[in-house]
């Protein structure tokens, strides 16, 4: 027996060990990566850096924002854990737009049913505006438009989305108005306000309009046919706004709409699809990434458009073959004073993407890793 | 936790110790009796009644199939399966080296397995011998199996080793077979039943029970059944060390009820036959995933499940045998999201998946060393979507004819065998609109071999290689927005080589040991993977992955005899996988470890057993892991390692045989996560009363 006794004796500590083993990491928040990707730039210029926003695959909760700043030329990647590190669950799940106005940023996080205001300045947490299924954000004398899904969530009969007003100095919602169902992007022209509707929870009954929303009585005053499953809505600075349909992926195909604001009436519709699309002064820089279910496979082609005539133009924005690298374009934005070309790609949108910039001659100038799915920019002022 | 004194870096160290220290014990019991047994695979008797039996089953189970087959197997069964801290099959799977169960918390949350990194997709999942299909998205819920009706769980990685068997069963990656209870009688006696209660944590009230009778001398019958209720409520904590969260899981509630009943004959002359219905019926709440300022969802899915299946097994003469099975099965599944109005109201999805299916498997006998087997199987599914606009748009409703062929043989020596399968399978889909996938067809070998070097029975050598794929499933190709049907089949390849030692003793205090350890090299090419369209609710499916897989898993089990009475059984098993992307050189995450997969994962199984007694402890490893493909702090999970224990008091009272259990799972309260987002119960208790007679 004794012999025994001595077996398990050298049995035990191995058990022990096993059981009590490797005690874990104290993994804290996610500290921002911060790269310098560009020499610093001095000249002067109203544009101090830009937020980058990456939306994060549905239920990762893997919302990030990152920041370049001009002057250094240093790309801070995910600033928000670390600068708000007391916010349970950080920023939230699936960032789908974000904003500047005054010296707030506003970042619309759609799971998360937030608007997350942060200071321009510090990228600090202000607060947070609720606003169930969020989608987009615009601003216009003081007051943030933020458009939803839906205006009441769980009731079977109301379907139709909305657009919410926030008052950016109370941060309170003051108004809101009921337009069509699944409103994606808005545009502000004069006092009245374009939403795309895409009626995108009900295919293949989507919508087909823009609604129209008067400012002041903050109602809807008339919707204006288009075209199904709308997304997009840009103005140019001669009063007209760019509408892009996303089809229905099968046999109606995507397409480009202009829309004159004077005559709420579409004026000009081009046969190509737009995915995404920013208009600076007289140019609209676009791409299309679209997938055929005749060939299997996807088609990606960048595109420029001079909006004061609404021709397309026979120039390019990427000029240096960087296009063959970019496997899905997510985002673009132009710096309105270097006139700057962004562009990101989400590759497969479950791994950190990448940021390229480029110079007014389709050159790349520097690129940087991101977050998940980079999508959105907004560019902060000084 | 508690014990923060021990600082201790990386786990594999500690087995590496253990296996010096257990070696050591195994080394300084010098002789052993030379007690080789074959395969008894009667059924066992009653687990309560001598500690005689104990060994004898231990022995039976371990010997005959961990150690013989060409493949690796890795069992629970009978006594051993009931004494672990397991409510579902998915559960006691996780105590198997190579797996990576993926649960997603709770009584009612999926939980599905993947097998040395191939994918949850290439694990077939057998019930009394017929597959357990899912034709729509591929994957079984093994959740849904309560280990109340199941005598026996087997895995087996590449196939079973036996040529003798449905051509599904040379189908796929790696297969668990499930073995429902199977009446047995003791002299005299027509009828033996069984009722139990669980009750504990999450609000969960599960009775069952269980009814044996014997109908003629030839001609037994079983019928099970079992209500589970749960209100799926625990605590868990979220922390990032600054902030520091508690709250209560919602909206993971269940209710199912399972009824099954069987029919097992013998005929004259010596054939068997086998006929069983199942049912299942549940409506659960899906907890979704905790995220910044959405802790709660609402979302709602009601199954129902029902299959009738049977068998017949002839043998004619020596020489030929024949398997024959059937089964037709019918699935529905309705899905309710009351964040999400459409037109018609809140969004329900419902589908109804049916198939039909039909083998047959012989096996001829050419020399005393030399069997050969052919099987052919038929399979018919369809999936159709009930009346909804939101899944009627575009839905296609596929219709899928499946054939698999193969043809098998097998070579037995006294020191050697040798088997070789190939398998032909003939694919080809029907689609209303649209175009179908159209027909596939592939042949793919197997090639098993296992060899005794020397003259000791209890030392063997095993390896095998297997070529296999799984094909594109239903959603996979046709999904509304999401199907690409231009998916060719996801294709792997399997290495293994393998040591088998085993030695029992009735005279020494280690009566039985047994180690089982594998190497192995996987590659999965064509590797099908979601890929996005222009937005987030438009994913593409792309045949685009390829993972290299590399591991090393190693199991052991011992019996002690601790004084005359007490009996100790430890099983130890450790998984060593470098699972890698290697798809593409310009991606951020070449070579890097693939999500969910950790390089280092064990699991330690002690039990104890004392005249009336029994103590079950059980602890878990799973190393840190990766969430995502990058290999980035963003992504990084936590290593989580869990403690179980059970005690388990067995009476008699008349004729009944009682039995008390009461269980603590997760000790320490580790707070953890499986699944990003997706919170694991704190420390829960679980009471079990039984009665059989």
């Amino acid at each position: 027996m004794k012999n025994i006794s001595q077996k398990l004796l050298y049995l035990l500590p191995a058990i022990l060990v096993l059981a009590y083993s490797s005690c874990r990491k104290d993994t804290g928040p996610v500290k921002e990566v911060v790269t310098p990707v560009a020499p610093p730039d001095t000249t002067v210029n109203p544009i101090k850096g830009f937020y980058l926003l990456n939306e994060g695959n549905m239920g990762s909760n893997k919302a990030s924002l990152d920041y370049f700043d001009y002057a250094t030329g240093k790309y801070h990647k995910n600033i928000y854990g670390e600068l708000n590190p007391d916010i349970v669950k950080s920023l939230g799940d699936v960032g789908n737009d974000i904003g500047i106005y005054g010296n707030k940023v506003y970042v619309v996080v759609n799971v998360s049913n937030k608007v997350e205001v942060l200071n321009a300045t510090t990228g600090k947490r202000i607060t947070q505006v609720n606003i169930a299924n969020c989608r987009y954000v615009t601003f216009h004398n003081g007051k943030a438009y933020v458009s939803a899904y839906l205006g009441t969530v769980g009731d079977p009969k109301a379907p139709n989305g909305a657009v919410d007003e926030i008052d950016t100095t109370s941060l309170q919602i003051t108004r809101k108005v009921t337009v069509g169902r699944q409103p994606e992007e808005m545009a502000i022209v004069g006092e009245k306000l374009y939403v795309a509707n895409s009626g995108g929870y009900s295919p293949p009954n989507y919508e087909r309009t823009v609604s129209v929303v008067d400012l002041a009585s903050f109602t809807e005053i008339k919707r204006i046919d288009v075209a199904i499953n709308l997304d997009r809505v840009k103005a140019d600075k001669y009063g007209d706004i760019y509408v892009t349909s996303r089809g229905d992926y099968y046999d109606i195909p995507s397409k480009l709409f202009v829309i004159d604001t004077k005559t709420d009436a579409v004026k000009k519709e081009f046969d190509f699809g737009v995915s995404n699309l920013w208009i600076d002064d007289d140019t609209a820089y676009m791409y299309s990434f679209e997938f055929s279910y005749k060939t299997g496979k996807n088609t990606t082609t960048y595109s420029m458009l001079n909006v004061k005539d609404e021709t397309v133009l026979n120039t390019k924005f990427i000029t240096d073959g960087t296009e063959a690298l970019i496997k899905v374009p997510y985002g673009i934005a132009v710096n309105p004073y270097t006139k700057e070309v962004l562009v990101t790609d989400a590759k497969d949108y479950v791994t950190p993407g990448m940021v390229y910039v480029f110079d007014p001659s389709g050159k790349k100038k520097w690129q940087a890793i991101t977050g998940d799915i980079p999508g959105h920019f907004a560019f902060a002022y000084k | 936790m508690i014990f923060t004194g021990i600082i201790l870096q990386q786990f594999y160290k500690y087995l590496f110790l253990i296996f010096i220290v257990t070696g050591f014990c195994l080394f300084s019991i010098k002789v052993f009796a030379q007690s080789h047994r074959a395969d008894s695979s009667g059924v066992k008797k009653d687990t309560i009644k001598t500690h005689s039996l104990n060994e004898v089953s231990v022995r039976a189970g371990r010997i005959s199939s961990r150690n013989t087959s060409a493949t690796p197997v890795q069992v629970l069964k009978g006594a051993e399966l009931e004494k672990l801290n397991s409510l579902s099959v998915a559960d006691a799977i996780r105590f198997f080296s190579g797996v990576q169960v993926k649960d997603y918390g709770g009584v009612g949350g999926l939980k599905t397995i993947n097998v040395r990194s191939l994918g949850t997709n290439h694990v077939a999942v057998f019930y009394d011998g017929v597959e357990f299909g899912n034709a729509q998205n591929g994957q079984v819920d093994l959740g849904k199996f309560s280990l109340d009706n199941i005598e026996e769980i087997a895995l087996y990685n590449g196939q079973k080793s036996t040529i003798f068997q449905p051509a599904k069963g040379f189908a796929s990656g790696s297969s668990i077979y499930l073995v429902a209870k199977q009446p047995y009688f003791e002299p005299g006696s027509r009828v033996n039943g069984k009722v139990s209660f669980k009750t504990g944590s999450f609000g969960l009230v599960n009775p069952s029970a269980l009814l044996q009778y014997k109908l003629a001398d030839n001609i037994y019958s079983s019928i099970s059944g079992e209500i589970i209720h749960a209100d799926g409520r625990y605590k868990f904590r979220t922390t990032n060390h600054v902030y520091d969260t508690s709250a209560v899981r919602h909206n993971a509630d269940i209710d199912a009820q399972r009824i099954e009943a069987g029919i097992y004959g013998k005929l004259k002359d010596s054939s068997s036959w086998t006929a069983k219905a199942y049912l299942y019926n549940s409506d659960r709440g899906l907890p979704g995933a905790v995220v910044n300022n959405k802790f709660d969802n609402k979302q709602r899915q009601r199954d129902r499940n029902i299959f009738v299946q049977s068998t017949y097994n002839k043998n004619f003469g020596k020489g030929y045998s024949l398997m024959l099975s059937g089964k037709y099965s019918n699935d529905h599944t309705h899905y309710f999201d009351p964040d999400i109005t459409t037109t018609r109201g809140l969004l329900e999805n419902q589908y109804d998946e049916q198939e039909l299916y039909f083998s047959a498997a012989g096996k001829y006998r050419i020399t005393s060393f030399w069997d050969v087997g052919l099987s052919a199987d038929y399979q018919f599914n369809t999936l159709n979507a009930l009346e909804n606009d939101t899944v009627q748009y575009r839905f296609v409703h596929p219709r899928r004819n499946t054939i698999l062929t193969a043809a098998a043989t097998d070579l037995h020596f006294k020191h050697f065998s040798l088997q070789a399968s190939l398998l032909g399978t003939f694919v080809k889909d029907l689609v209303d609109t649209l175009s179908a996938a159209g027909k596939k067809s592939k042949l793919t070998p197997a090639l098993l071999l296992s060899w005794q070097p020397l003259s000791d029975p209890d030392f063997r050598v095993r390896g095998f290689y297997k070529n296999i794929f799984r094909l594109p499933t239903f959603n996979d190709l046709y999904y509304t927005f999401i199907g690409n049907s231009f998916l060719r089949p996801e294709l792997t390849k399997q290495y293994d080589l393998g040591l088998t030692y085993t030695k029992s003793s009735d005279k020494r205090a280690l009566v039985y040991f047994a180690i089982q350890t594998d190497a192995y090299y996987n590659q999965v090419s064509d590797k099908i993977v979601a890929v996005p369209g222009t937005n987030l609710a438009r994913w593409t499916m792309y045949n685009l992955g390829k993972v290299q897989i590399k591991g090393l898993e190693i199991n052991t089990q011992a019996t002690w005899k601790l004084l005359s009475d007490i009996y100790l059984n430890t099983g130890i098993s450790y998984t060593y996988q470098k699972a890698i992307d290697v798809t593409d050189k310009t991606d951020f995450n070449y070579r890097q470890q693939i999500p969910y997969t950790p390089v280092n994962s064990g699991t330690l199984l002690v039990g104890a057993e004392w005249h009336k007694l029994a103590f079950n402890y059980s602890y878990i490893y799973t190393g840190e892991r990766y969430d995502s493909k990058a290999n980035i702090p963003e992504n990084y999970i936590q290593p989580f390692y869990t403690h179980d224990a059970s005690f388990t008091y067995s009476t008699r009272y008349n004729k009944h045989k009682l039995k008390l259990t009461a269980e603590v799972i997760n000790i320490f309260n580790q707070d953890y996560d499986v699944i990003l987002n997706y919170p694991m119960p704190k420390r829960n208790y679980r009471f079990t009363i039984s009665s059989s007679f």
